[in-house]
């Protein structure tokens, strides 16, 4: 294999680890801050790339642009999920683990379904982009436009997500909420609204990888469930909790899946994530950058 | 009023005789069902009911006896009914020698996965067990030997209780569903007598506590997963024969990890009924709201499924074996 | 009254990433005494507990019971060899009743259920529990869990029971009874270790205290030879002035 091939491998892997890292940025930021591990994660993915879907159709505006407009519905909706279905799950008293995963397994299940009711299983694809087709090629490796535009969405995103968590109020109140439930209350911070907050947040990062992703992946009901497990396994790996871990672990996962696509045959490249993932749990159970 | 010892001994033992009497006559009940139920739409769900009730209860046993909640019980699912059709189509071997050898199989796999997996901690022990499961399904789809993505069809033959292949009546595997649930009940009570039983609960509600008192927290998980697994893939094996057709994602997606545990969860977790009451409302609304709703894949079906396993979770914590006021030998 | 020494500590110590919860604890306790370890709060003395009970593994140094090196030895295997411990927060398995928690704790030494069964009533009439027996653990009161920790290592039949501060947060009456419980205990031939944070309940019913003081010993010897310690009055003093 030549240093121009491997060159290419290294640089598709790391566009794609950083779309992954993005999509389990809001699964990781959920669960850090309740330790709820939503189920239906993939699902909130599938609607951010209908709603970019929808929105091209309708408007004719680039899907690009339509970035921002997919996360803030998004936020509403990831906010009306925790104050319809995540804050009474949070309540309940007893086997509180497994009620959160089929609460959150059963909207999966619902959020499929009214996909497939309103949209058909048809798998779709927009055409229409910009960015479409077009291929950035240099020094003999070639990148396509919207992976790279999505790569980029992504450390844009991240570069936010820090200034907001650093910077704001808003940003610590969420860590202090994270580290420390009881306290936050004492000194009156709401943290039922730091919740709903929280995955408004979780959602609109899920909503600017839909939109990003929309522009270069089919969209169908059931294309949650390819994403969901990676999104698991990333934010394992990145620690439970840890949102800049799952960056890390998401660039990770991205180049360890490209590099097994050139040893083992392409259908058999997700074997490589999942031994990654166990090597490393096994190795250190508490995550590749997770705090013991 | 009297209590010690032989008070205790007492009471528990007419709670005994009232639990084996009650599972007996509703075993029964099930068993003689098909002579009033002749709709063979109606004993289909019927057959699917049992058998998810069945693989529910093995499921249980791992997760609401011992508290390991496993997302990757489709792998041993998967196991049994691949070991079994394989077994059959390639060197006929009947598909009751299969089953066992399947669930055979499943446990030596079992105690393999548990002995690095029973380490870790919560999530990292679930998104293991659902990346390992996981990773079967992909070996499974891509497996020529074994007919890759493209499954495995039995041959048709004529009807026979010995190849287990009916091309119309439903009432043999309605049986043997039914005999499975029967089996991994009273596996289930009988081994929650025992000690280990007691080990199982012990390491659920606090290992540190478990352990200060001589419980052998990692074996306990060990024996566990081993008893789990033999029972789920004798129930893939059942499902493989009822289907005569099998391929990965039919037998062993995560989405089957999933369903396995549903009903324990929906009917009560832990409990020696809940897999069977979680079974009995979940798969027949299913399967109605499927042909009723469902048709041309319109997805309506999976609004109301997913809506009504939100609702039972949320409104019902402890699952709907809660609602039946308990009866507890007063003191 | 005081035989040979059943659990003997040499230079134990303990760190957690730098902190130092024990260092170079060393003593021994007699067979058929009852022995108050105490000190102020930090003082390290539900570490030492769990190292003797194998919970934790100490850092340094040994432990010896009944004449063995057990230092290494998992805890399951020291409960099997009759070292029986409670925990300071009682840790009841909340799903099961109480008598199935004690049976849990008769398993080890009876295999069969129904054994299991006798013997865990019979400890629950010994701790005065009896007649709670068909409860829910989680149902009951911080005092009564406080008596289910206790019957449950009694019923796997320790010759050295570890007692977490089963008399704090009673009552008058209710310290009483739990004193009471201690005594009939060692009537039993049970040697008990006992921590104590409150030292007028425990000083006249201990036969000697080891006093411990972050992580180290300062003082052992008889209830009236420990209290009239310079170092054990400074440090408590001392945790007075810092509780003010």
């Amino acid at each position: 294999m030549t240093a121009t091939a491997l060159l290419q491998v290294f640089a598709s892997g790391l566009m794609t680890g950083l779309i992954y890292g993005l999509v389990a940025s809001g699964l990781s930021l959920i669960f850090g801050l309740m330790e709820v591990v939503n189920f239906a994660h993939g699902e909130f993915l599938m609607l951010a790339m209908f709603a970019t879907f929808g929105l091209v159709v309708f408007t004719g505006i680039d899907p690009g642009l339509l970035a921002p407009l997919v996360a803030a519905a998004m936020f509403v909706f990831g906010a009306a999920v925790y104050a319809l279905v995540i804050r009474f799950a949070m309540r309940v008293e007893t086997n509180r683990g497994m009620v959160q995963i089929f609460a959150t397994f059963g909207l999966s299940i619902l959020m499929q379904g009214a996909a497939q009711y309103l949209f058909s299983p048809d798998y779709r694809s927009i055409r229409t982009s910009w960015l479409g087709e077009r291929t950035l090629h240099v020094g003999g490796v070639f990148l396509p436009w919207p992976l790279l535009f999505g790569g980029l969405v992504s450390i844009a995103t991240f570069g936010g997500l820090y200034l907001v968590m650093t910077r704001t109020a808003f940003g610590k109140a969420l860590e202090a909420t994270r580290e420390d439930q009881g306290a936050v209350a004492l000194v009156g911070i709401d943290c039922n609204r730091m919740f709903a907050l929280g995955w408004g947040l979780g959602a609109a990062l899920v909503g600017l990888a839909g939109a990003v992703l929309a522009v270069f992946y089919y969209v169908f009901p059931g294309v949650g469930a390819s994403f969901s497990l990676i999104a698991y396994v990333t934010v394992a790996l990145g620690g439970f909790g840890s949102v800049f871990g799952a960056l890390a672990a998401g660039i990770v996962v991205g180049l360890v899946e490209a590099f097994t696509a050139v040893v083992l045959p392409p259908e058999l490249k997700s074997l490589g994530i999942y031994a990654l993932y166990l090597v490393i749990v096994f190795l250190r159970p508490a995550g590749l950058f997770g705090k013991f | 009023m009297p209590h010690g010892e032989a008070a205790t001994a007492e009471s528990f033992r007419s709670a005994r005789v009232r639990r084996f009497l009650v599972a007996a006559l509703v075993f029964a009940a099930l068993a003689l069902s098909p002579l009033a139920i002749r709709s063979v739409y109606l004993q289909n769900v019927l057959v699917l009911t049992l058998l998810y009730a069945a693989v529910s209860q093995s499921w249980n046993i791992l997760g609401g006896y011992c508290g390991q909640i496993s997302l990757g019980h489709g792998l041993y699912f998967g196991i049994g009914a691949y070991a079994t059709s394989v077994l059959f189509v390639t060197w006929g071997i009947l598909p009751w020698g299969g089953m066992i050898v399947g669930g055979v199989l499943a446990v030596a796999v079992a105690l393999l996965i548990g002995y690095p997996c029973f380490r870790l901690q919560g999530h990292y022990f679930a998104i293991a067990t659902l990346v390992i499961a996981q990773s079967g399904l992909v070996l499974m789809q891509n497996w020529d030997f074994v007919g890759a993505a493209r499954g495995i069809q039995w041959p048709f033959g004529p009807d026979s209780w010995w190849t287990l292949q009916f091309a119309r009546a439903k009432t043999p595997y309605i049986e043997v569903s039914l005999a499975l649930l029967v089996a991994s009940w009273l596996a289930t009570v009988l081994i929650g007598e025992s000690r280990w039983g007691y080990w199982w609960r012990a390491v659920k509600d606090d290992a540190l506590a478990a352990e200060s008192l001589g419980v052998e927290v990692f074996r306990s998980k060990m024996a566990a997963a081993g008893v789990s697994a033999f029972f789920t893939a004798v129930g893939g094996g059942v499902y493989a024969a009822f289907l005569a057709y099998i391929d990965p994602d039919a037998v062993m997606s995560f989405r089957f990890s999933l369903l396995f545990a549903l009903p324990a969860v929906l009917g009560g977790i832990g409990t020696p009924w809940g897999p069977l009451v979680g079974a009995a409302v979940l798969v027949p609304l299913g399967e109605f709201s499927r042909s009723y709703l469902g048709g041309s894949g319109s997805g309506l079906d999976l609004v109301i499924y997913g809506a009504l396993v939100m609702a039972v979770a949320l409104a019902r914590p402890q699952g709907l074996l809660s609602l039946v006021p308990r009866r507890r030998a007063a003191p | 009254m005081s035989g040979a020494a059943i659990l003997e500590l040499a230079s134990v110590s303990k760190r957690f990433e730098g902190l130092v919860a024990n260092s170079e604890v060393s003593f021994s306790v007699a067979e058929g005494e009852i022995l108050g370890l105490i000190g102020p709060n930090g003082a390290g003395k539900s570490t030492l507990f769990s190292l003797i009970a194998g919970a934790l593994v100490p850092t340094a140094g040994t432990i010896r019971f009944a004449g063995a090196d057990i230092t290494a030895l998992p805890a399951p295997e020291r409960c099997r060899q009759g070292i029986g411990r409670t925990f300071q927060v009682p840790r009841s398995f909340d799903s099961m009743s109480v008598l199935e928690n004690v049976m849990v704790g008769s398993f080890v030494r009876s295999s069969s259920s129904s054994a299991a069964r006798a013997k865990a009533a019979a400890v629950l009439e010994f701790v005065g529990l009896a007649p709670r027996a068909a409860s829910f653990a989680g149902a009951l009161t911080p005092p009564e869990k406080r008596r289910l920790e206790v019957a449950r290592a009694l019923a796997t039949e320790p010759k050295l029971l570890l007692l977490d501060e089963v008399l704090a947060g009673l009552t008058p009456a209710e310290a009483r009874a739990g004193v009471d419980l201690v005594r009939a205990i060692r009537a039993r031939g049970i040697t008990v270790v006992m921590v104590e944070h409150v030292m007028e309940i425990v000083m006249p019913l201990v036969d000697r205290a080891v006093v411990l003081d972050i992580g180290r010993v300062l003082a052992v010897g008889s209830p009236a030879e420990v209290v009239r310690n310079e170092a054990v009055i400074a440090a408590y003093l001392g945790e007075r002035h810092r509780a003010a």
